[in-house]
């Protein structure tokens, strides 16, 4: 039997996607205003988060609204719930965006420490990680959901390779640290990227087997 | 959306008893509006007041008016016409001991329509906009009592629609019927909104939070809030909203 529910799932769905395309777009960007050290990117990213939080929003009211309409049950509330959890999860990344942004400011007007190699490399794995958790979650596909919790491990050591090659030329030349800190944090931004892309794959497990795989779940 | 009936200052004895106490509330068009209330609260009562139902009952008392599209029921149409326009679904499924073709043609006969095609076009479209065709179709002349319960309130929403009216009233219209047959005619009722003003009485408020788009607590005869039906459930105004919808009493 054809649900009117349905259509307003499927309304649900949409606005997540549009939401994680915003965040993933606005993940290319924090990235490009540090690679390029350009202020007005930088800017434009702190400026479109505010959009990104009214998606969350409307996201956790259409929820909201679809739990007290509906009274979902089985695999339809897991979807509901999930989705809720997503686009917190999202929002999430969107301020870890803000933040690189952020570090830009600080590290613009001034030559960057070395030429960025590992950061780069982490961007597009979390840029890669969120699309794919969201595309896991468009086609409830568990193996790709669970080959992106296995992806969180070389994104730790992306981020362990960034603090260790700077903090190396720091301890070298101490008055450098102002300069190496900005990018040891943006590591630390992006590896936190991968731990939400990790959270919404986690959900996606759940919303499809309804089981727990994180915190080692298996 | 146009407000379609008014409820003024709707008062309502049988005998001593004050049954509806000074109700004020508006329907509007293409939106389904649920009523709600415990047991006895006079939901029921307010909505048979919408098409004179109450009118054999003997010592009914009504002050205050009801408009249908501006004009008073009681003053400006006569109960036929009413009732052409306010159709009413109730309960427990009713079909007439006929054929489902003359469950449905019935209406139209009475409306003075002959023309044998005609009639069965309209009965054709109305089992349709019910829902019930494809179920039906080759089965016309079977009497309505061998159809399922969910299958002949279909057919009493067929029979409601068949004259084309402009309100129809769904008093518990499916209470007396399983999950998957409610699912049916939720859906249906989100169909008809289209075309029509639905006006539901239920005391199964999920099926209110489900299907309307207004919802209107009563109690003890008294209109305690009216407010989008999100509203209502998410965050009532007045706390004896909040008592009922919460399972505190009722």
């Amino acid at each position: 039997m054809e649900r009117h529910f349905d259509l307003e799932l499927a309304d649900l769905k949409k606005t997540l996607l549009t939401m994680s395309a915003m965040v993933e777009e606005t993940i290319n960007r924090a990235v490009s205003s540090l690679e390029k050290l350009s202020p007005e990117l930088a800017r434009e990213v702190i400026s479109a988060d505010e959009s990104i939080d009214r998606i969350e929003i409307a996201i956790d009211d259409k929820t909201f609204d679809l739990i007290i309409r509906h009274q979902p049950l089985a695999g339809d509330l897991r979807l509901i719930l999930m989705a809720g959890k997503i686009g917190t999860e999202l929002e999430r990344i969107a301020d870890l965006a803000v933040d690189i942004a952020q570090r830009t400011l600080k590290l613009a007007g001034q030559p960057l420490i070395k030429p960025l190699v590992d950061i780069p490399k982490l961007s597009s794995l979390a840029q890669q990680m969120v699309r794919d958790s969201i595309q896991s979650f468009v086609n409830l596909d568990v193996t790709l959901a669970r080959s992106i919790c296995k992806r969180d491990d070389e994104a730790d050591s992306l981020r362990d390779a960034v603090y260790r090659e700077l903090s190396e030329i720091v301890r070298r030349d101490g008055g450098l640290a102002d300069r190496a800190i900005p990018l040891i944090l943006v590591s630390r931004h992006l590896e936190r990227i991968c731990d939400h892309a990790t959270n919404i794959a986690e959900d996606v497990v759940f919303l499809v087997e309804a089981k727990f795989i994180k915190h080692c779940g298996k | 959306m146009k407000k379609i009936i008014e409820v003024k200052n709707l008062n309502l004895w049988f005998g001593e008893k004050h049954i509806l106490k000074n109700i004020s509330l508006d329907f509007e068009s293409n939106e389904i509006s649920a009523i709600i209330g415990p047991s006895g609260c006079g939901k029921s009562t307010l909505i048979r007041t919408l098409n004179r139902m109450n009118d054999l009952i003997p010592e009914t008392r009504i002050t205050g008016g009801v408009l249908l599209d501006g004009q008073d029921i009681r003053q400006e149409h006569d109960v036929v016409t009413l009732r052409t326009k306010v159709g009413m679904v109730f309960q427990r499924p009713n079909p007439f001991p006929k054929s489902i073709f003359e469950n449905v043609a019935y209406g139209l006969r009475v409306q003075g329509i002959s023309n044998r095609r005609e009639i069965a076009d309209r009965v054709e479209n109305t089992l349709k906009a019910a829902a019930l065709w494809d179920e039906v179709k080759g089965n016309l002349n079977q009497n309505a009592f061998q159809l399922s319960g969910g299958q002949q309130q279909r057919l009493c929403i067929a029979r409601a629609l068949a004259v084309k009216p402009e309100v129809i009233l769904f008093d518990e219209p499916c209470s007396a019927l399983d999950p998957i047959s409610t699912a049916r005619i939720e859906e249906l009722l989100l169909k008809l909104k289209i075309s029509y003003t639905i006006i539901i009485v239920t005391h199964n408020m999920q099926q209110a939070a489900r299907v309307a788009d207004k919802t209107a607590f009563l109690l003890m005869g008294e209109m305690i809030e009216v407010g989008a039906t999100s509203q209502i459930f998410k965050q009532p105004k007045d706390k004896r909203t909040e008592d009922y919808i919460t399972g505190r009493f009722g």
